[in-house]
């Protein structure tokens, strides 16, 4: 009963091990898209197998005891040979344990310090977590863009990199005063895309460093994984990874203020933008674009919110393509989003009508 | 036969309470076995309550995008679940085992500090009942079990004040606790008890109580650093006025790892008593065993930065951490090999003790296998603050710790309350709660390495892990079957008469079993003198011409000298209202904290009153 019991949790979770490494699953950690992921997971491969091994035997070894020994209806009643140790026995599965941590760690201490290398030739990405969305600045020399000062290259939601280039990431903690009385804090978070790099924390007061590739274009998926208040969960990000004609492209766009928009009605949605909506709340408050009077830093950067690159918004919970979501963010942010520091303005139909033209203009 | 003396009364100025049985008498009480089972019916009442909490929490987790709970919610719901179960079940759970056991154990009639002992039980139940009174006050609290500042201290709800200051409480209760254990086992052996004679789980015992008083004044600074930056605006933890939120993980996390040992220990003494009763053979290894918790004990204090991994201590220090992550597993090991190696060529009875105890090792191995995973410090980058955390730390304080406390309970349960449980009713428990658990922690371990965050309210469809979520749910409910199980069989117990045919039901091998069940309350008649380890089972046990064992027929057992002549008066220590009195004080503070200094005021008056009654009342009952 017992035995046929662990077989069949053995199996299962020979399939479940098994089942994590197919299947559609965007943030599998088995499934690395850059060397560094790759090489985490290398070095945790043996070590599996190593614990499997163990499991086994260990495992194994009480079911056969447990089978072997017990006691039988009718049996003998008699005491068992009365052992009580063997010295010989106890140092050895003392050191036999040790000798095989050895093994493991070896190559375990040599990562730790591979990974905290950081090479002169990499690009330089400074990855900020807010309270609940992630801010990239692109803070090399030639990232500056045409407009303003001058300043970096800034997104929200989706970092975007040239596959194939080494990138250095130093991982900000930030925060400022959204509306009033609710400010939104510096906490702790943690800057983790399964597929590229395991995380490290976004910790307030200092930098902390990820150096990271993609080895193809595509889009990875990532999240904040230290808990930071409310909307933890859906603190998520993307990493957009592009072949070299079309990262210049987008550089390029970047470096632009956001082009005016020439639909009427996108162009209601520029004024309401620009100068408050009609229960008196203000977008600039925390939002800037690019080229315009629209400058703080508070909220996510809007100036190419609709480039197809930039694929999803709060907190990368809703794709920028999906209008009914974008809507349905504009008229109640912390409705869909509870907690959000984004207030509901109380936006009529025709607002968010002519809001959404805008947004959706800035390509 | 000895009697209950009544010595002359003692110096003082306000009489002593009387009575030992009644309703009442359980507010005064000192009795240690007592207070082991108000500490046991307390703790697993906390435990229903972090269970539902659990539940919860997998109710909303059974889907994507759940709407059981919103964010707010869930927050306090699984911080609230991680505090329960930490501080109020499995720590206390673990003192109404040592309560009970310890003085029975070592041939003792009561704990060192009786009136002390009272004192912790009431700190823990009302530091637990200050904390869970915050849901009615404005929230609980919403910052994780952790705890981890600038979040913890900017949240503006007032869950997390409450969370330090009910923490201070308990911890109050707890260092008071391992005091006086640590006392009692070190100082009130019976005679011939030399160390190396006392059993295991005493032995466990007392490197708990040790981690306890050395790990709580930690969590203590950080818990008063944390409450005045809420509290005062103070700028322990907040970087831009040169305060360094690590500085919090450090303090939290040198308590929260040797915390996890003492969760795990007692569990530990536990199986080592029940697995060789049932397989009727001394436990293999002894020394090597205690030995091996001592070492435990140790490195556990040089292992906590492994929790920081990702926090970006650098290097050295991340080098330093996995290499001794790695090294605590070497005594670990020791005990799972010395477990197996005392139920090899055994004569193995799997009663549901033994059940739940060798569940304790094989739960507690995979759970100790993942834990290895965790020094290989690069891939723990991936790993940490997901499910794969979640899954190794449940396999090792649900495997470990509490298979191994339902062990005790199974075993136990006959000496604390003169009834067996039902054994049929406890082998379906056991098999309904491993099946349970395993689905419901196994799952976690993919979900993790397949990219879910802990902590998380709730995830999206397109990761792709809603399956493993639901086999989750599906599991946790199992676990709550199985729990529901083992209430009913505890509550039929009490419907059968009292009494045991055998009052030694499992041919046990430690002097609590030479009392009756349920003990005397002076526990032994006569103090017993100690000759070996296991010395119950060598009262029972010959060896005959082969060499082998035999049972000494009943009545021809050699007479045991005892330490004193025969019938002499027994001195126990009488019930006093004053540490009961003392520890209302403690939670009337905390709210004075929050809310007014008055209240703080009026509490430390309550405090002073019940120490200086304690101080003053007579020595024993007029």
């Amino acid at each position: 009963m017992r035995k046929r019991l662990l077989w069949v949790l053995a199996f299962a979770a020979l399939t479940l091990l098994l089942g994590a490494c197919s299947g559609d699953l965007p943030q599998n950690t088995f499934d690395p898209a850059g060397p560094t992921a790759q090489k985490q997971k290398d070095l945790l491969m043996p070590v599996l197998w190593v614990a499997a091994a163990v499991f086994v035997l260990v495992e194994g070894g009480i079911v056969l005891i447990a089978l072997k020994y017990r006691h039988r209806k009718g049996g003998d009643d008699r005491l068992p040979p009365q052992v009580h140790g063997n010295t010989r026995l106890e140092i050895g599965w003392t050191i036999a344990p040790a000798v095989v941590l050895a093994f493991v760690m070896v190559p375990t201490v040599g990562m730790i310090w591979e990974l905290a290398e950081r090479p002169a030739d990499a690009m330089h990405i400074t990855v900020k977590g807010y309270q609940w969305w992630w801010g990239f600045e692109y803070t090399d020399p030639d990232m500056v863009v045409s407009y303003g000062q001058g300043g970096p290259i800034v997104v929200a939601d989706t970092m975007v990199v040239p596959a194939g280039r080494t990138v250095d990431l130093s991982i900000e903690s930030a925060g400022g005063l959204v509306g009033g009385d609710d400010p939104d804090f510096r906490v702790a978070h943690s800057f983790w895309a399964p597929r590229l790099f395991g995380k490290q924390d976004a910790m307030p007061g200092r930098t902390n460093h990820i150096v990271f590739a993609a080895d193809e274009p595509g889009t990875y998926w990532g999240q904040c994984a230290e808990f930071c208040g409310l909307q933890h969960a859906r603190m998520r990000f993307r990493i957009v990874a592009l072949d070299e004609a079309d990262w210049r492209a987008w550089v390029e766009n970047e470096k632009q203020p956001a082009v005016e928009p020439t639909d009427p009605l996108a162009k209601q949605g520029m004024d309401l933008f620009l100068n408050g909506v009609s229960g008196g709340g203000q977008c600039t408050a925390c939002h800037s674009v690019g080229g315009t009077n629209a400058t703080s830093p508070a909220g996510p950067n809007l100036t190419h919110f609709a480039a197809p690159e930039h694929e999803c918004f709060a907190g990368c919970n809703w794709d920028t393509t999906d209008v009914e979501a974008l809507r349905a963010w504009l008229h109640d942010p912390p409705g869909v989003k509870y907690g959000s520091k984004m207030p509901n303005y109380n936006l009529t139909d025709d607002e968010i009508d002519a809001l959404t033209a805008y947004l959706l203009s800035l390509t | 036969m000895a009697s209950v003396s009544v010595p002359a009364p003692g110096g003082g100025i306000l009489r002593r309470p009387t009575a030992t049985t009644g309703f009442w008498s359980w507010f005064t009480t000192v009795d240690h076995k007592k207070i082991g089972l108000l500490y046991g019916v307390t703790s697993f009442v906390f435990f229903l309550i972090g269970g539902l909490e659990a539940l919860l929490i997998r109710a909303q987790l059974y889907q994507p995008n759940g709407t059981v709970l919103n964010e707010a919610q869930y927050n306090q719901i699984f911080t609230m679940h991680g505090l329960t179960m930490v501080f109020l079940f499995v720590m206390p759970m673990s003192a109404a085992f040592f309560n009970y056991l310890i003085p029975l154990m070592i041939g003792a009639r009561d704990v060192a500090f009786p009136r002390l002992n009272a004192f912790s039980f009431w700190a823990f139940i009302l530091g637990g009942l200050f904390l869970y009174s915050s849901w009615f006050l404005g929230g609980a609290p919403n910052g994780g079990w952790f705890g981890y500042p600038p979040n913890s201290v900017t949240d503006p709800s007032i869950g997390m004040t409450f969370y330090a200051l009910g923490l201070l409480i308990t911890g109050v209760a707890s260092t008071a606790g391992a005091v006086n254990l640590a006392v009692t086992i070190i100082n009130m052996r019976a005679p011939g008890m030399s160390l190396f004679r006392t059993p295991v789980f005493v032995w466990m015992g007392l490197v708990v109580q040790f981690l306890l008083a050395f790990s709580l004044p930690i969590i203590t600074v950080g818990l008063f650093q944390l409450l005045f930056d809420r509290r005062w605006d103070t700028a322990f933890y907040d970087p831009v006025r040169g305060g360094d939120p690590i500085l919090w993980q450090h303090l939290f996390w040198l308590f929260g790892h040797p915390e996890v040992y003492i969760l795990v220990l007692p569990a530990f003494g536990i199986i080592s008593e029940i697995i060789p009763v049932f397989s009727r053979k001394p436990l293999f290894g002894y020394q090597f065993v205690v030995f091996s918790g001592i070492a435990i004990g140790f490195i556990g204090f040089g292992v906590w930065a492994h929790h920081m991994f990702a926090a970006g201590l650098g290097p050295v220090a991340n080098t330093a951490f996995g290499v001794s992550t790695a090294i605590i597993a070497i005594p670990t090991g020791v005990k799972i090999f010395n477990w197996m190696a005392t139920m090899y060529g055994g004569d193995l009875r799997f009663g549901s003790p033994m059940l739940f105890s060798v569940g304790t090792v094989t739960m507690f191995v995979i759970g100790g296998l993942s834990g290895v995973t965790h020094s290989v410090v690069p891939s723990d980058y991936q790993q940490t603050d997901t499910y794969y955390i979640v899954a190794h730390f449940h396999y090792v304080l649900f495997g470990g710790a509490i298979f191994g406390l339902f062990a005790g309970m199974y075993f136990w349960w006959p000496k604390v309350f003169g009834r067996m449980l039902n054994e049929r009713a406890g082998k379906i428990h056991f098999w309904i709660m491993i099946v349970g658990f395993n689905l419901t922690f196994g799952p976690m371990h993919v979900l993790g390495l397949g990219g879910m965050i802990r902590r998380s309210a709730t995830y999206p469809e397109g990761l792709g892990l809603t399956g493993w979520n639901q086999i989750s749910s599906v599991g946790s409910f199992m676990i709550g079957l199985a729990v529901l199980v083992f209430i009913v069989n505890a509550i039929a117990s009490f419907r059968r008469p009292k009494g045991l045919e055998n009052e030694d039901p499992w041919d046990a091998r430690t002097i609590e079993w030479t009392t009756s069940c349920p003990p005397p309350e002076h526990n032994f008649d006569e103090i017993p003198v100690i000759t070996s380890v296991d010395e119950f089972w060598h009262r029972k046990y010959a060896v005959d011409k082969e060499g082998r064992p035999v049972r000494v027929p009943a009545g021809a057992a050699p007479a045991q000298e005892e330490a004193h002549g025969p019938a002499h008066a027994i001195h126990l220590p009488s019930p006093s209202y004053w540490p009961l009195v003392a520890t209302i004080g403690l939670p009337i503070i905390g709210y004075g904290v929050l809310y007014s200094w008055w209240l703080v005021g009026a509490g430390a008056v309550v405090l002073l009153v019940g120490l200086y009654g304690w101080a003053l009342e007579p020595s024993v009952a007029e």
